[in-house]
């Protein structure tokens, strides 16, 4: 992961110092939960039960509070702060695994894991990945197909399935 | 001292195990022990030898290879899946073809670590550390011979182990209470910290969040449920292994595509010769081998279990090292110290199940239930009433690591051949075999969108310098050591000093304090000598200490 | 909601083709079968008492034929086997999801505040009833449950140590119930993950005493290496059968006898998820009559010395009932109940 910064990615979307400073809130944010249960749990001593259900949860949340609130100074005074943390054209590439993984997922609970999966490959090598649309074809079909006998014939493990696969009958 | 007993039936009764034949006794009689087990192992060998067991081996490790390629689909899930199949075929015969299925998974867990950086199972975590720079580097052949190689010297000097120590070891486990079990966490964790470069916050706060993340859901300890704000779904917390194919996985996808759509190490040249290459420098590593099989040894008899194995011995590889700066970049001896430890915990863990019928790890559970469904009572009794049997599977142990690491070595071109294949066909086909993986470990969609957001986790975590083992070392152990904590707390009714109660856990403890010190202490050395002006001599001082440690 | 849906849809495929095949076939009229593989869902962990038996059924299913299609076992013991239960609540309809109930049915909704309750599920069967035993290590110089009690009273209070699985479980409303003889002395309730490591603790004098099930902790005391002290039953042990070079299982006397006055067994039973047809109940009642038959399942039985006693139909019904009521006096005397139950 070497931070390219050439001039043909594109302008800056964001610095090296903003998204420091998000993930040290994000961090404090988590903190801020786990100390909100751990009080409720209890973090002391109880009898019978040793230490109380929050104790170790609470002091794990203050070390994390601690270290961020650090991290979040350190960033907000600007150490290694400059450099770019994702510029326009890598941003625009992570996204384009990105969006289509999520729609992947989006689509298992409607048409079930095996026709979602061929979509993706298919789509992702045609569009994405400016492959063949034969070769992307026969490879979308043949990955959910070897999936499907190794995982509901071979190790009769089910994986969701969806309205097709029903009206052939699994 | 449970093999001891067959022998001495004779001269006594039947006793505790653990507490027959006084030391000096077994002193005098130590030479006919050995004998009697080189004749039960080929007695062993005999049965396990048979063409059918032969040809069930083989299927075994093939099988075992594709459930541990499979992530999600583990060791344990794949013998358990198939455990049915072996109900008709006689107890030896079975529980060969399981226990190869297992080898099998060992093998194949560290395939996608080193090729995809998706480990498949929870001890395959650290062979990523520098398994994938290696390959990324196009030198997967070396690292995979490397990963293969030191498994199998791992899993054969734990099968030694338990032919010829078995009595002895057995009654090392039952010394482990909560305590000794807390030291040998905390030993862990001590020797992962100061393991990055970057800012000791960064790698504090990975840590907790990795403890926060692991302590959601029921608190064994108390019956409590924690930060799951009633929600269902949270119930069960978060699974290490969504945990792991989303930070490690798709994190790993993420950054490939940021940086163009390919693999650096496309151009990998496929080597026929990379086996004997890559044996000829693992010679050198042999301190980091034996050192990894004796912590492996060590934690698959405890029953502490592969994992914290896999970890220990890559942070003690690394601190004592002379190349531990260049770890995580690609180092052979990085491959060499987890895998090894991995394979000898992995083998070991089937001795504590022999003997005490306890299970060392998830998959000697399974096996435990086999052993049951075949008519066989795991436990102490096991080595006295079925000898055919357990020497069967000890010499099973030996042929099916043997069977398993030629079929693949074999393979090794093949697999390393698997990075050559562009970037757009392979990353959707991880994705798919991803979000098949999380989905089985709980037949729960919430997993897979978990792991999305582990996923954007993974890549941003990596690109601003929060490491990410320590995360997924907290993950795996934190409830574990947390649990043994508040047992031994417990126990001794909120007394600290029950760590330092008894030799063992005491030293073990001390061990980790040291640890936990010791980049403090090579800091302050490094500083004072090189006031005084002699930084070459330092290095070489330091580099002695380290090496004499 | 949607995989409640689609199962609900595969189910009533499967109701479909039955009928066109009775509407052929009026011989077979009543008879549903399982079409697809029956998932097997163990609320519990690998390697306990609840794996061992739902493993060994399977086992038993599989050598004998006794099904047309496989039984595959699935763990989900996350949340004390709340992840299970609420995975067969959630199934209603789907006769293919089966699950084999220990006491965290009534324990962990509970103590934990989970929703779900037995009234959730379809009651299949009973299999049988676990014991639980008071076990000591061999070489400690109790010999009877009431010396241990006594020198519990005796001791320091808490210096005695009960290990046992899990929390608010089983394990530990025995133990509550134990203090109540060693009153005001108390045990330190040490919880562990599973049965298993519980006896081998106990091995290892990490703990003092525990109440493993005959199961877990036969092969130790085969071993020598653990005295039964007594049986949490109303009456002994029907085994005779010598375990160890002295004793049977019928030898360990009853708490009763020993002037302990607690019982507890523990159920093994099975259970289908909500809103599935009587036929579809009647033919898993058939298949566990047919397992119970064989041979493989009586030597199961006898080595951990179950107690003997299949149910179903209203009678189970009315059994679960009164246990759930069982524990909820128990738990509710423990202090162990969740918040609001």
């Amino acid at each position: 992961m070497h931070k390219d910064e050439s001039a043909d990615e594109g302008r800056s979307l964001l610095s090296n110092r903003t998204a420091e400073v998000v993930v040290a809130l994000l961090l404090l944010g988590v903190c801020t939960i786990v100390i909100f249960d751990s009080t409720r749990l209890g973090f002391h001593w109880r009898e019978g039960e040793g230490p109380a259900p929050g104790y170790f949860p609470f002091y794990i949340a203050v070390v994390l509070g601690i270290s961020s609130l650090i991290n979040l100074l350190s960033a907000l005074r600007g150490v290694g702060g400059g450099e770019t943390f994702v510029a326009m054209r890598p941003f625009g590439r992570v996204l384009a695994v990105l969006i289509p993984s999520i729609v992947f997922v989006g689509l298992i609970q409607y048409i079930g894991i095996y026709l979602a999966a061929a979509t993706f490959i298919l789509l992702f090598m045609v569009v994405i990945g400016r492959e063949n649309p034969l070769k992307a074809l026969a490879i979308g079909v043949a990955v959910p197909l070897a999936l499907f006998f190794m995982f509901e014939k071979w190790f009769l493990v089910p994986l969701p399935k969806g309205p097709v696969e029903a009206w052939l009958g699994f | 001292m449970v093999y001891q007993t067959c022998r001495d039936e004779s001269q006594s009764t039947l006793k505790v195990p653990g507490t027959i034949i006084p030391t000096a006794a077994r002193r005098e009689t130590t030479g006919r022990y050995t004998v009697d087990e080189i004749t039960s192992l080929i007695g062993g060998f005999k049965v396990a030898l048979s063409w059918y067991n032969l040809a069930l081996m083989m299927v075994g490790i093939l099988l075992g290879v594709i459930i541990g390629v499979l992530p999600g689909l583990g060791g344990a899930n794949g013998v358990a899946i198939l455990l049915p199949l072996t109900f008709t075929m006689p107890p030896t015969s079975a529980i060969i073809m399981l226990s190869c299925i297992y080898w099998g998974a060992l093998f194949g867990g560290a395939i996608t670590s080193i090729l995809f950086n998706i480990p498949g199972e929870p001890w395959s975590v650290a062979t990523t550390f520098d398994g994938h720079p290696m390959a990324q580097k196009g030198r997967a052949d070396e690292a995979l011979t490397a990963a293969f190689t030191s498994s199998f010297v791992g899993a054969l000097i734990a099968v030694m182990l338990i032919t010829f120590l078995a009595p002895l070891v057995a009654k090392f486990a039952l010394q482990f209470g909560p305590a000794e079990f807390f030291s040998v966490y905390f030993l862990t964790f001590a020797s992962f910290v100061g393991m990055g470069k970057g800012s000791p916050f960064k790698v504090l706060a990975s840590m907790c969040l990795g403890f926060a993340l692991g302590s959601v859901g029921l608190d064994k300890v108390t019956g409590t449920l924690r930060m799951t704000f009633g929600h269902d779904e949270l119930l069960v917390g978060f699974d290490f292994l969504i945990a792991v194919i989303g930070l490690f996985g798709i994190g790993e996808i993420l950054s490939s595509m940021e940086s163009g759509l390919k693999f650096s190490g496309s151009h990998a040249k496929i080597r026929l010769d990379a086996v004997l290459q890559t044996w000829k420098k693992l010679l050198s590593y042999w301190i980091t081998s034996i050192r990894s099989c004796v912590i492996g040894c060590w934690m698959g008899i405890t029953p502490g279990g592969a994992t914290p194995a896999s970890f220990m011995s890559y942070g003690l590889a690394k601190r004592f090292s002379k190349s531990g700066d260049n770890f995580g970049k690609g180092e052979i001896e990085g491959v060499v110290a987890p895998e090894t430890a991995a394979h000898a915990a992995g083998t070991s863990a089937l001795l504590p199940m022999l003997t005490l019928g306890i299970p060392g790890s998830p998959t000697a559970a399974v096996l435990l239930g086999g052993l049951m469904i075949w008519g066989l009572q795991p436990g102490p009794m096991l080595f006295v009433e079925q000898k055919d049997f357990v020497w069967g599977l000890i010499a099973s142990m030996y042929l099916g690591n043997i069977a398993g690491l030629l079929v693949v070595l074999t393979c090794v071109p093949l697999f390393a051949a698997i990075l050559r294949v562009p970037f757009s066909i392979i990353a959707p086909v991880i994705l798919v075999i991803c979000a098949v993986g999380a989905y089985t470990v709980h037949n729960s969609m919430f997993d897979v969108w978990m792991m999305l957001v582990f996923g954007v986790i993974g890549y941003i975590f990596q690109k601003l310098g929060y490491p990410l083992p320590p995360l997924v070392l907290a993950i795996v152990l934190g409830d574990k050591a947390e649990e043994a904590f508040r047992q031994a707390m417990l126990g001794s009714q909120g007394n600290v000093s029950i760590f330092w109660s008894n030799w063992l856990v005491g030293s073990i403890m001390t061990l980790g304090v040291v640890l936990l010190f010791w980049p403090l202490v090579t800091w302050l050395g490094q500083k004072r000598k090189s006031r005084s002006g002699n930084l070459a001599a330092a290095s070489a001082g330091a580099a002695a200490v380290d090496r004499d440690k | 909601m949607v995989r409640a849906l689609q199962s609900t849809a595969r189910a009533g495929i499967g109701v479909a083709m039955i009928a066109a095949g009775a509407a052929l076939l009026p011989a077979a009229a009543q008879a549903w079968e399982p079409t697809k593989p029956v998932q097997f869902i163990i609320p519990a962990g690998t390697g306990g008492g609840a794996d061992q038996m739902a493993r060994f059924i399977q086992g038993v299913v599989a050598k004998n034929n006794l099904m047309k299609q496989p039984i595959i076992t699935v763990n989900k013991g996350g949340g004390a086997g709340a992840e299970g239960f609420l995975e067969v609540k959630k199934a209603s309809g789907d006769a293919h999801t089966i699950i084999i109930t220990l006491s965290n049915l009534f324990t962990t909704p509970l103590g934990t505040g989970v929703p779900f309750s037995w009234k959730d599920l379809t009651p299949v069967a009973m299999l049988a009833l676990d014991q639980f035993v008071l076990w000591v290590p061999a070489d400690t110089p109790y010999k009877t449950a009431k010396e241990y009690i006594d020198a519990v009273k005796a001791g320091d209070d808490k210096s005695f140590k009960m290990g046992g699985t899990g929390s608010k479980q089983e394990d530990q409303i025995i133990t509550v119930a134990l203090e109540k003889l060693t009153a005001p002395k108390k045990f330190t309730y040490v919880p562990y993950g599973g049965g298993g490591t519980v006896a081998t603790q106990l091995v290892g004098k990490h703990v003092n005493s525990s109440v493993n099930n005959p199961i877990e902790a036969v092969s130790q005391w085969k071993a020598g290496a653990l005295r039964p002290l007594c049986i949490f039953d109303s009456k002994r042990s029907i085994y005779t059968a010598k375990v160890t070079a002295t004793m049977a299982w019928s030898d360990i006397p009853t708490c009763k006898e020993s002037g302990v006055n607690t019982e507890y067994q523990m159920l093994r039973g099975i259970f289908m998820a909500p809103g599935v047809k009587p036929d579809q109940v009647a033919f898993y009642v058939d298949l566990f009559k047919k397992v119970m038959a064989t041979a493989d399942w009586k030597t199961f039985m006898e080595q951990g010395a179950f107690n003997q006693t299949f149910m179903s139909g209203d009678q189970y019904k009315t059994w679960v009932a009164a246990a759930d009521k069982l524990h909820y006096d128990l738990m509710k005397e423990a202090g162990f109940l969740a918040p609001g139950k």
